[in-house]
């Protein structure tokens, strides 16, 4: 077998070497070539387990729709008044391909969720259609996306995913007056200057100074090291506010270290900077691929500080070949554990094939937001039809209830949000520690 | 009748303007009657960005016959100089098209410098060895915007390698540039009609100079170099003008993409963007200008016609790609395909031959 592959292997060659011999380029040209056709299948295959589905009807047993969903103004079936009705047109944008496609499924696989328990529950006759958009984690595709939603008669968006492809997107919405919802886009860039975006997630500075106070308050370092991913504008966000808070705090930070997006495999070079400046706490700003290659590296080399990750290391327990007794002690600073919400955890896992993470609650949390949101308003205005509202009346409907002092929403990812009127939420944040392979609130 | 007086090169050359401008005008027509789908107005512009990214690139792969991997990087130094251009001038000119302007040749300007000095070291080399050595230089340049900070006040540019705040901004300041997180809050200046004006000034320079002295010295470098350079041929003198304006085009191509965006990351500009603009210009057909041009348009616009595939979209791109490389190589298809197009050629040549 081997030795066959082998002949064959040694036959292309010879050919490539004859076609070399006419014409030098095609050999590297045909080599390249195919190799960016195995890229694209790559990343189109890493999407394949991707909700695909535009138009979610209601097909999920409406016995799981009172669980989290019961809204603060939950409609009452028999009201004619107050009620809300017909069709929102919803559109949802992120990474359904690609390197980053792990989010956008997670945030479409939340968002999928929550609009089949709305569609089952089918309250007065109020029904979502989902479209969900694939954007790459690429600008020019995301707003690629938005416009072919917009053909489509999207009403409102969730999205986008990830912080640049929003930043794009968010711009659009702005000019077109279409609400947008992102419900992880951490940048504060997102919502800045724009009064109808806003975020489910909090902002990459809030976080890095929340941490840093989670840090002082609990006393939980003398030494403090960050390793950081300086080509990832959440890392480095985080890691900025973090650095700054940490200064007005009396923190002492012995270590900064960073590293590119391009190699994440090898941290001997941080954790031994780390460790030679004595440091026994390290901060992680970073999703959580990086991080479970530096708790390992981290053990092998007898290394044994405290790790304190942000959100984006929800989703360590499930990475493949992790071994996950390395995580213990962890801490997460993350909105959402699986093991709080059993139901949505089961359910998602149905239809994803794999644990969701905070995103996927965010997803979740999004499209009852907006739907809690247009409940609120029929409320208050004895009744509301969406079918056909163009984008930019929902959009002012929607600006002027999320920043209603009186709308508060209870979610997955926190109870009793609010929001201000330049998009930040205001929620709790919870910290969690990571025992026996679980995590338990700290 | 005029037609018939000029030299073919050059009438294939009026060929190719006359094809933008009827894309010109028939999407204008659209447009501006309201019938063109959300989608598409879209998309316009970065159609124009990557027709002149394909064309000058294949200015180098076709007609300077180097095979260069790093084309994307000096679309990132155009696009990113652009941004800091418009930005800067934003509260001294009030005039948008003169902020573009000002944009895409500041754009233009420093890729060509990008241009000489990486093309120094670069030109010296040969077939993989310059395609690997191009590669890294894109990569380079990808790390370098990425580490860059970049911010602007009344006293002038700032520029720091470590963060925002090392900037050391005045409280009126405005950080342009923010490392990986690129530019953000660009006010969009590009336009369709820039967009297409810049495509006509680029196929202008390019099919001139291809068919000038000097374009003729560099098709007989890279048909023969030895004989070339037996004959006083400056090589490096020749290879170096050809990849200078690449790498000029590229750049204005750059300031066009990302003054139509509200962001730009380096990130965007990657390896992958590089070959993206090869594949434009192998399927159009290696030193074929015009085929650049519809491969450009139509393979940017065909990923956003497969959504109906949705997640097998890119797959299904792979596949048409893989075909379309196939059936024109293909010896009995591209019979077919000159017995129907062929024709008219043929007929003109006779007339030519007689």
């Amino acid at each position: 077998m081997i030795e066959k592959e082998k002949s064959i292997r040694l036959s292309g060659f010879t050919k490539f070497m004859k076609i070399q011999e006419e014409f030098h380029m095609k050999k590297t040209l045909a080599i390249l070539l195919s190799a960016m056709m195995c890229a694209s299948l790559m990343s189109a295959c890493g999407g394949s387990n991707g909700s695909s589905s535009s138009e979610s009807k209601a097909e999920e047993s409406s016995a799981a729709s009172d669980s989290v969903s019961e809204s603060a103004e939950g409609g009452d079936s028999t009201a004619a008044d107050g009620a809300l009705t017909g069709t929102l047109k919803l559109g949802h944008i992120g990474p359904l391909t690609g390197g980053a496609a792990v989010y956008g499924i997670s945030t479409s696989g939340g968002a999928k969720i929550a609009v089949d328990e709305i569609n089952a529950a089918n309250t007065n006759g109020f029904t979502i259609e989902l479209n969900n958009q694939d954007d790459e984690h690429d600008a020019e595709k995301s707003v690629n996306a938005y416009n072919d939603l917009k053909d489509w008669g999207v009403q409102a968006i969730v999205g986008c995913t990830t912080t640049s492809p929003s930043l794009a997107v968010s711009a659009e919405a702005f000019s077109d007056r279409m609400f947008m919802l992102t419900p992880s886009a951490s940048s504060t860039d997102v919502t800045d200057g724009k009064d109808n975006v806003f975020q489910m997630c909090f902002t990459d500075p809030n976080q890095g100074k929340i941490a840093a106070e989670y840090v002082a308050e609990h006393d939980l370092a003398e030494n403090i090291a960050v390793i950081y991913n300086n080509s990832d504008a959440y890392s480095t966000g985080i890691y900025q506010a973090f650095e700054k808070e940490a200064g007005e705090l009396g923190l002492n930070i012995v270590s900064v270290t960073t590293f590119p997006d391009d190699s994440n495999a090898d941290f001997s070079v941080q954790l031994q900077d780390a460790q030679n400046a004595g440091a026994d706490f390290v901060f992680m700003p970073m999703y959580y691929t990086p991080a479970s290659n530096i708790l390992t590296q981290a053990s092998a080399m007898g290394y044994d500080p405290t790790f304190f990750g942000t959100d984006g290391m929800d989703g360590i327990l499930s990475v493949e070949g992790f071994d996950t007794s390395l995580a213990e002690g962890l801490m997460l600073m993350t909105p959402f554990a699986s093991t709080d919400s059993p139901e949505f955890t089961q359910k998602f896992e149905e239809n994803e094939g794999f644990t969701p993470t905070q995103f996927a609650a965010d997803g979740y949390d999004c499209v009852y937001a907006i739907y809690d949101a247009l409940e609120f308003y029929a409320e208050a205005n004895g009744g509301y039809d969406v079918t056909d509202v163009s984008y930019s009346d929902l959009c002012d409907i929607l600006v002027s209830t999320f920043t209603d002092p009186s709308f508060t929403f209870d979610g997955m990812t926190g109870k009793n949000m609010s929001w201000s009127a330049n998009g930040e939420v205001t929620k709790d944040p919870k910290v969690y520690v990571i025992k026996d392979g679980a995590y338990t609130e700290a | 009748m005029k037609m018939k007086k000029l030299s073919p090169a050059s009438r294939s050359g009026f060929i190719n303007y006359a094809i933008v401008l009827v894309f010109f005008a028939v999407f204008q027509t659209l447009l501006s009657t309201g019938n063109l789908s959300n989608n598409f107005t879209g998309q316009l512009i970065p159609i124009c960005a990557y027709v002149v990214m394909a064309i000058s690139l294949n200015l180098v792969v076709g007609i300077s016959g180097e095979l260069s991997l790093g084309h994307a990087g000096f679309m990132s130094i155009g696009a990113f100089t652009g941004v800091i251009v418009s930005m800067s001038l934003q509260s001294s000119v009030s005039s948008a098209p003169l902020r573009l302007l000002a944009a895409i040749v500041a754009g233009t300007l420093v890729a060509a410098v990008a241009g000489v000095i990486i093309g120094v070291p670069v030109l010296r080399l040969n077939g993989d060895y310059l395609a690997i050595v191009t590669l890294a230089f894109g990569e380079i340049i990808k790390n370098i915007l990425n580490c860059l900070y970049v911010g602007v006040d009344g006293k002038g540019l700032h520029i720091s390698m470590k963060d925002a705040n090392a900037l050391n901004l005045d409280e009126n300041g405005l950080v342009i540039l923010k490392g990986p997180m690129g530019a953000t809050g660009i006010t969009k200046l590009s336009g369709f009609v820039s967009g297409i004006i810049l495509v006509l000034i680029a196929l202008f320079i390019i099919q001139n100079f291809v068919n000038s002295r000097s374009g003729r010295a560099i098709k007989a470098i890279r048909d023969n170099r030895i004989a070339a350079e037996a004959s006083g041929l400056n090589v490096i003198k020749y290879k170096m003008m050809a990849f200078v304006i690449s790498a000029a085009m590229a750049g204005a191509a750059g300031a066009l993409y990302a003054l139509n965006y509200s962001t730009v990351v380096p990130k965007k500009f990657d390896f992958n963007t590089s070959i993206l603009i090869l594949v434009f210009v192998v399927l159009g057909g290696i030193g074929n200008m015009r085929g650049s041009i519809i491969s450009a348009a139509i393979l940017t616009v065909l990923p956003e016609l497969l959504r109906e595939f949705r997640d097998y979209r890119m797959l299904i791109y792979a596949i048409v790609l893989i075909l379309v490389m196939l059936i024109t190589n293909n010896p009995s298809a591209k019979a077919f395909i000159h017995r129907i197009f062929g024709r008219r050629r043929d007929e003109d040549a006779e007339k030519g031959g007689a």
